[in-house]
C-alpha cells in the first residue's frame, strides 16, 4: 500500500479543495522558479532519473521523449501538447485531475514546456468533457492571474500561454499524429511516421505530446527528486500511477497506487473486491479496452506494471482495470469492444478499416452461438494481419482484445458454436467422401 | 552516395528517394494502390509492405524515407503474408462484379489480386453497400468498388487545385464524395478515372463501350489546344472509343484536360464523308469528280488576286503545306491566312509568336505575369503546371485582365493598357519585382493581342524584355499563349498575309469584298459576308464553314492520318492514324495533290515521305537558332 506521504495526487478525490489556493496549501506552485532555474539539462536529466515512463499507454520513456526536441529552437517555434483526449473505455484518470488536481498539470507544463523551449502549449481535451474543460479554463485563469504562467512565469523569465482545445469526440484523436491533426482543424487522421513529432509535430514544427498524468507528476519528481521516485515500484516500472477500477466490483474509484501492486490487492482492497466474490472472477482487463483480458488464473498473482503485464501478454495501457465477473457473457464483451474500435476506426488505412467491422461481425455471431470452429482460427488470423499493419497502434489496439479472448476463452466459443467441425484433427473417418482432405498432401 | 540492400543486392540510391523508389531501383517491383509519383504520399492501402532488418513489423516502404544502410527485403514469406492480409481486406467489401465492370482488364486490384489474392473469399459476412454518388456527366460512380486510396482527393486538391473531392464518414462508413453531390468543376477532372485503382471512377460516355483488350492503342497528339498533349487514342474498329493521356514530361507530364478526352466523341457526329455540290441553293452528293472538275473548272474563271484561302484551327502541317503550295504554285495566288481572330504578329523572328520559357521552364520561374489570358481554359495542362509551380516554389502570379478562378491565387493590377504603360515606364509596383526577380515569365494572351492594340501591348513588353536583358540564350521571358493546334505550324509556314503595316491585310480585303474565290481549310470560326463570293469548304465536319460552301471537300479529322503539329512552344511532334476517315473522306494532302494533277500542275512532292522533307526543311530553316 501506499504511504499516504508519497501521494501525489493528494486532492484526488476533492476533499481538499481544487481552487488555486487550496492547491498551494498542499505545494504546489513552490520553488517552482528554483527548479527552472537549475536549467533544462538538469530537469530532463532529473526525470531520466526518476524513470518515469508515459501514463497515456505505451509507456515510452518520458525523459528520453522530451530530450528528441531539438536543443536550440531555430525559426519553427517548438509546442507542448497535453493530450487529454482520454477516450479509452474503462479509463478516467486524467479526468480527475482536470478537475481536481489541475494545478500540478499547469505547473508540470510550465516545466516542461520550459525544459523543451516552447512557449505555447495546448490542451487538447475530449469534447464530451465540457465541465472538466471549464473547470481547467478556471484553473488556467486562476494561475493567470497570480502570474504563474502568461508573461515571464512565476518570475523565471520564461513566457508561457495554455491554451485549451476540444475535440469533437473521435477515439483515434488520442494518437498523437491525429491529435495533431485535430488540434490543426483538419479531419483527425493519423499521420505517417517518420517523421516523429518532435521534429515535425504541430505546424510543422517540433512538438512533445504528452498525457495528463505524465505532465501531472513531473513537479513533485523534481521536487522530491528522482531518486524517491524511482525507490517506489519496480525497476523500470517506478512510481506511482492512478489506477481506474471499474467493472464487476463493489466500490468503483480511482485510486494511486505504487507500481507493480498485484491486481488482486487493488481489486481486494481498494476496488471492495468483485461482485459476488473472489471465486466470481472471470477476467479483467488490465489496461483500458485495447488491451487483452487475463483470465483468473493469471490475476492471481500478477503484478500491475508494464512488464510484468507484457510478460503475461497483455499491458499496462492507462491502467483502467476493468473487472468482468461470470455473470457477463465474455464473448459479448468482447464484442461490444469490437463493435466500439469499428465504429472509432477513421478509415485511413485498410487492415483496420476492413478487418475492424470484420472482427466485430464474427464475434457478435459467436456471441450468438452462430459461429463455426473453423472460424476462431480465421479471426485470430484477422486480428494478425490487422496488428502491426497500419499506420498508427489503433490496429493493435483493436486486434488484441479480440486475441486475448481467443488465447484465454477459446473453449468458451468453441463450445456455444452450433456446429462441430466437419473434419476434427486427427480423427479417421473410412466413409468420408472427401477422405482425402484429410490427407496433407493433397489439401 | 548512399547506399540500400534489397534483396540482397547493393544499390545506390539518391539522397531523399523512399524505400519503395529505391525497391523499383534495384528492380523490385512493388504493389501499390495509393501511392503515385505526382500526388502527395497517403501511406493508406498498406499494399506496399515490405520487410525492414530489425524490424518486428513491416513497413510502408512507399512512406519510409529510404536511409542509408536500411536492409530491405521484398520476397520473402513474412512480406508475401502481410500482402496477401491486405488483399484481403480489400477484398472482402469490394464486389465481385469484375464481369460487368468497365475496369475489368485495367485494374490494378484485379491484376495484383492475382499476385496476392486468395482463390476464394473467408469474408462470409454481408459486403457493404455504398450509396451512388453523383459527380457529373464525365465520371461515372460506382462508390461500393472504392478501396479508399484517396488518390483522386489528392489529385482534386493538389494538381487541379479545386479541393471538390473529399472523404466524409470514417471507418467502414468512409465514403468518397464531392460533398454536396455536385459535378466535378475542374477541367481537368476526369483524370481521377485513369487515377482510380478500381472500377469506383469511370468514364461515364465511355461506359460498357469497349473492353480494353479489344481496342487498338494508338499514341498520338492532341488538337484541342495549342499544348499538344500526349495521348493515346484507342479505337474499335475504325470508331474512336476514348482518349487517354499518354506520360510526357515536357508536356503534359500525364495529366489531359477534359475537353481533350472527351472531344473524340464529335469524331463520329456530322462527319463529312462525301463531297457536296450546291445545285440551285441545295448542297447535293457528288463524286469526287464531279466536285474536283467543278472547282477547277471555277478556278479557272477567277482572276488569282480574287482568290483566298484561310486554314483552320486543328489543320496539320501536311495539310498546311500542300495547301500553300497549291495556291502558290497551282493557283498563283498568295492571300492566304491562317489566323483567323485576327491575332497581331510579328513575324521576323520565331520567338515573337511561341511560348519561349517552355512549359518545364514554368517550374523554374520566379516571378508570372499574365496578360490578357486565362490559362485555365485555353491551356489546361499548362495552367497546371502553374499551379504546380505555385505549389512548389510559391512562385508570385500577377495578372493584367480578371480571368477569374485560375486555381492558384494571383494578383489582378488593373485590366488596361495603361498598366503595361506604367510597367514598361518602370513606375508599376511591379516593376521593380520583375527587374529583381531571376526568370520572370511574361505570357501574353490572344485577347491581348487581338487586333491593332495588339501590336502596342507585344512590342511594348517585348522591347521593355529586351531592355532589361530577360531575352537570353539560357531564359527567354517572352511567352505568347496561343491556343489553336495549327497556329505556330501555320506561321511557321509562312501562312499569313501582312503588307507593310497593314497586320490584318487579309481581312481586310476580305471585308472589302476583295475575293470572288474563298477556300476554307476547315476553318469554321469565320463570320463575313458571302455575297457573291464562291466558297469552297475542305474539311471534316459539317460546321459553319460547310454551310455556306458551294463545293465540300469531305477530309481526315486529326485522329485518321499521319501528320506533324507544332505545339506552342515550338516543338514538332508526330501524330499517327488511329483509325479511317469515314465514306469517302479522304486526307487532306492527298487531296490537293490529286487537284493538282488534274491541273497538270506540279506541287512539289508525289508522296507522304517527299511532303514531310519539305516541311522539316521549312521548320529547320524557321527554328535556326537566334543570336542574343
Amino acid at each position: 500500500m501506499l504511504k499516504d506521504e508519497d501521494r501525489i495526487f493528494k486532492n484526488l478525490y476533492n476533499d481538499l479543495g481544487w481552487d488555486i489556493d487550496s492547491a498551494i496549501n498542499r505545494g504546489d506552485w513552490i520553488h517552482t522558479k528554483d527548479l527552472i532555474s537549475k536549467g533544462k539539462e538538469w530537469i530532463i536529466k532529473e526525470i531520466k532519473d526518476s524513470e518515469l515512463r508515459g501514463r497515456g499507454g505505451a509507456g515510452f520513456p518520458t525523459g528520453l521523449k522530451l530530450s528528441f526536441a531539438p536543443k536550440n529552437v531555430s525559426t519553427r517555434p517548438h509546442y507542448l501538447v497535453i493530450n487529454a483526449d482520454e477516450s479509452e473505455p474503462g479509463t478516467c484518470k486524467d479526468r480527475d485531475i482536470l478537475r481536481f488536481e489541475a494545478q500540478k498539470l499547469i505547473e508540470g507544463c510550465l516545466i516542461t514546456s520550459y525544459a523543451i523551449g516552447a512557449h505555447t502549449c495546448y490542451i487538447y481535451i475530449r469534447g464530451e468533457y465540457v465541465r472538466e474543460g471549464q473547470r481547467l479554463q478556471e484553473a488556467i485563469t486562476q494561475a493567470y492571474n497570480k502570474k504563474f504562467i502568461g508573461k515571464n512565469a512565476c518570475d523565471s523569465g520564461w513566457d508561457l500561454d495554455i491554451h485549451i482545445h476540444y475535440g469533437a469526440g473521435a477515439y483515434i484523436c488520442g494518437e498523437e499524429t491525429a491529435l495533431l491533426e485535430s488540434l490543426e482543424g483538419k479531419k483527425g487522421l493519423p499521420r505517417l511516421k517518420p517523421p516523429f513529432p518532435a521534429l515535425v509535430g504541430l505546424y510543422g514544427c517540433p512538438t512533445i505530446v504528452n498525457n495528463v498524468e505524465t505532465i501531472a507528476v513531473v513537479p513533485t519528481i523534481l521536487k522530491r527528486g528522482a531518486k524517491w521516485f524511482a525507490s517506489l515500484g519496480k525497476p523500470k516500472n517506478t512510481g506511482t500511477k492512478i489506477f481506474c477500477i471499474s467493472g464487476d466490483v463493489n466500490s468503483p474509484c480511482n485510486v494511486e497506487e505504487e507500481m507493480g501492486i498485484p491486481l488482486k490487492d487493488l481489486i481486494e482492497k481498494h476496488g471492495g473486491g468483485v461482485i459476488g466474490g473472489w471465486n466470481n472472477l472471470q477476467a479483467v482487463i488490465p489496461g483500458g479496452s485495447s488491451m487483452p483480458l487475463l483470465p483468473k488464473s493469471i490475476c492471481e498473482t500478477i503484478t500491475m506494471d508494464f512488464d510484468s503485464l507484457i510478460k503475461a501478454k497483455s499491458g499496462l495501457g492507462t491502467a483502467g482495470v476493468v473487472v468482468i465477473n461470470k455473470d457477463h457473457d465474455i464473448i459479448k464483451c468482447i464484442a461490444r469492444i469490437a463493435k466500439f474500435y469499428k465504429h472509432e476506426s477513421c478509415g485511413q488505412c485498410t487492415p483496420c478499416r476492413e478487418g475492424c467491422g470484420w472482427m466485430w461481425r464474427m464475434l457478435e455471431r459467436m456471441a450468438d452461438g452462430e459461429g463455426t470452429h473453423k472460424e476462431i482460427d480465421l479471426l485470430y488470423d484477422v486480428t494478425k494481419q490487422i496488428e502491426g499493419h497500419t499506420i498508427c497502434a489503433f490496429g493493435e489496439g483493436s486486434a488484441w482484445p479480440v486475441q486475448g479472448l481467443i488465447r484465454h476463452f477459446r473453449k468458451e466459443i468453441e463450445k456455444r458454436s452450433h456446429e462441430e467441425p466437419l473434419v476434427k484433427k486427427k480423427s479417421n473417418i473410412p466413409y468420408l467422401i472427401d477422405q482425402h482432405i484429410l490427407e496433407k498432401d493433397n489439401a | 552516395m548512399p547506399k540500400i540492400t534489397v534483396n540482397n543486392k547493393e544499390i545506390i540510391f539518391e539522397e531523399g528517394m523512399t524505400v519503395l523508389q529505391a525497391c523499383e531501383l534495384a528492380g523490385a517491383e512493388i504493389p501499390r494502390f495509393c501511392y503515385h509519383e505526382r500526388l502527395s504520399i497517403a501511406g493508406n492501402c498498406r499494399m506496399c509492405l515490405v520487410e525492414l532488418e530489425k524490424s518486428s513489423k513491416p513497413i510502408a516502404s512507399c512512406a519510409m524515407p529510404a536511409t542509408e544502410g536500411m536492409k530491405i527485403k521484398t520476397n520473402t514469406p513474412f512480406v508475401e503474408k502481410a500482402r496477401k492480409g491486405v488483399m484481403e481486406f480489400l477484398l472482402a467489401n469490394h464486389p465481385l462484379d469484375c464481369p460487368v465492370c468497365d475496369q475489368g482488364g485495367e485494374c490494378d486490384l484485379q491484376d495484383q489480386s492475382l499476385f496476392y489474392g486468395m482463390d476464394n473469399s473467408r469474408y462470409t459476412e454481408n459486403k457493404r453497400q455504398v450509396k451512388e454518388k453523383y459527380m457529373g456527366p464525365l465520371i461515372k460512380t460506382v462508390m461500393t468498388r472504392c478501396i479508399h486510396c484517396t488518390r483522386c482527393v489528392r489529385f482534386a486538391t493538389e494538381v487541379a487545385g479545386i479541393p471538390e473531392l473529399g472523404a466524409i464518414g470514417r471507418g467502414e462508413d468512409m465514403e468518397i464524395t464531392t460533398y454536396l453531390e455536385k459535378s466535378m468543376e475542374s477541367e481537368l477532372s476526369a483524370n481521377v478515372i485513369d487515377l482510380c485503382p478500381v472500377g469506383a471512377l469511370t468514364s461515364k460516355p465511355y461506359a460498357f463501350e469497349a473492353r480494353p483488350w479489344d481496342l487498338k492503342k494508338t499514341e498520338t497528339i492532341d488538337v484541342m489546344d495549342a499544348v499538344g498533349s500526349n495521348i493515346r487514342v484507342d479505337t474499335y474498329g475504325r470508331e474512336v472509343k476514348r482518349v487517354l493521356p499518354r506520360v510526357n514530361e515536357d508536356i503534359n507530364e500525364e495529366w489531359i484536360s477534359d475537353k481533350t478526352r472527351y472531344s473524340c466523341d464529335g469524331l463520329s457526329k456530322q462527319r463529312l464523308d462525301t463531297p457536296y455540290i450546291r445545285e440551285n441553293g441545295k448542297l447535293i452528293k457528288a463524286s469526287w469528280n464531279q466536285a474536283s472538275n467543278l472547282l477547277i473548272s471555277k478556278l479557272k474563271t477567277f482572276d488569282p488576286k480574287q482568290i483566298g484561302g484561310l486554314v483552320g484551327d486543328l489543320a496539320d502541317l501536311e495539310m498546311i503545306y500542300s495547301f500553300k503550295s497549291f495556291f502558290e504554285k497551282c493557283i498563283g495566288s498568295s492571300y492566304i491566312e491562317s489566323r483567323r481572330d485576327r491575332i497581331y504578329l510579328n513575324p521576323q523572328e520565331r520567338i515573337n509568336y511561341i511560348f519561349n520559357s517552355s512549359i518545364n521552364g514554368i517550374e523554374e520561374a520566379d516571378f508570372i505575369l499574365l496578360v490578357g489570358t486565362n490559362p485555365r481554359l485555353e491551356a489546361t495542362i499548362l495552367n497546371a503546371r502553374i499551379r504546380k509551380a505555385y505549389v512548389k516554389n510559391g512562385v508570385k502570379i500577377y495578372s493584367i485582365g480578371d480571368p477569374g478562378d485560375l486555381t492558384y491565387p494571383y494578383k489582378n493590377i488593373g485590366s488596361s493598357t495603361s498598366v503595361i504603360k506604367n510597367i514598361v515606364s518602370d513606375s508599376h509596383e511591379i516593376s521593380g519585382k520583375i527587374k529583381k526577380s531571376k526568370k520572370p515569365l511574361v505570357i501574353i494572351g490572344e485577347s491581348a493581342l487581338y487586333s491593332q492594340a495588339g501590336q502596342y501591348v507585344f512590342e511594348t513588353l517585348k522591347s521593355f524584355l529586351v531592355e532589361k536583358n530577360f531575352i537570353r540564350e539560357d531564359w527567354n521571358a517572352l511567352n505568347v499563349l496561343s491556343q489553336q493546334a495549327s497556329r505556330v505550324g501555320a506561321i511557321d509556314l509562312g501562312v499569313f498575309l501582312i503588307s507593310g503595316d497593314d497586320n490584318f491585310n487579309f481581312f481586310n480585303m476580305l471585308d472589302n469584298d476583295d475575293f470572288k474565290f474563298l477556300y476554307l481549310l476547315g476553318a469554321d470560326n469565320i463570320s463575313f459576308d458571302k455575297k457573291d463570293k464562291f466558297v469552297v469548304y475542305q474539311g471534316s465536319h459539317g460546321d459553319k464553314g460547310a454551310e455556306i460552301a458551294d463545293i465540300i471537300l469531305p477530309g481526315a479529322a486529326y485522329t485518321e492520318k499521319n501528320g506533324l503539329f507544332v505545339n506552342l512552344e515550338g516543338k514538332l511532334q508526330n501524330a499517327y492514324k488511329a483509325s479511317y476517315p469515314p465514306g469517302d473522306a479522304r486526307e487532306d494532302w492527298l487531296i490537293f495533290k490529286d487537284l493538282a494533277n488534274l491541273m497538270k500542275k506540279k506541287i512539289g512532292y508525289q508522296n507522304a515521305q517527299q511532303l514531310r522533307k519539305l516541311i522539316k526543311d521549312e521548320i529547320e530553316k524557321k527554328n535556326k537558332k537566334r543570336r542574343y
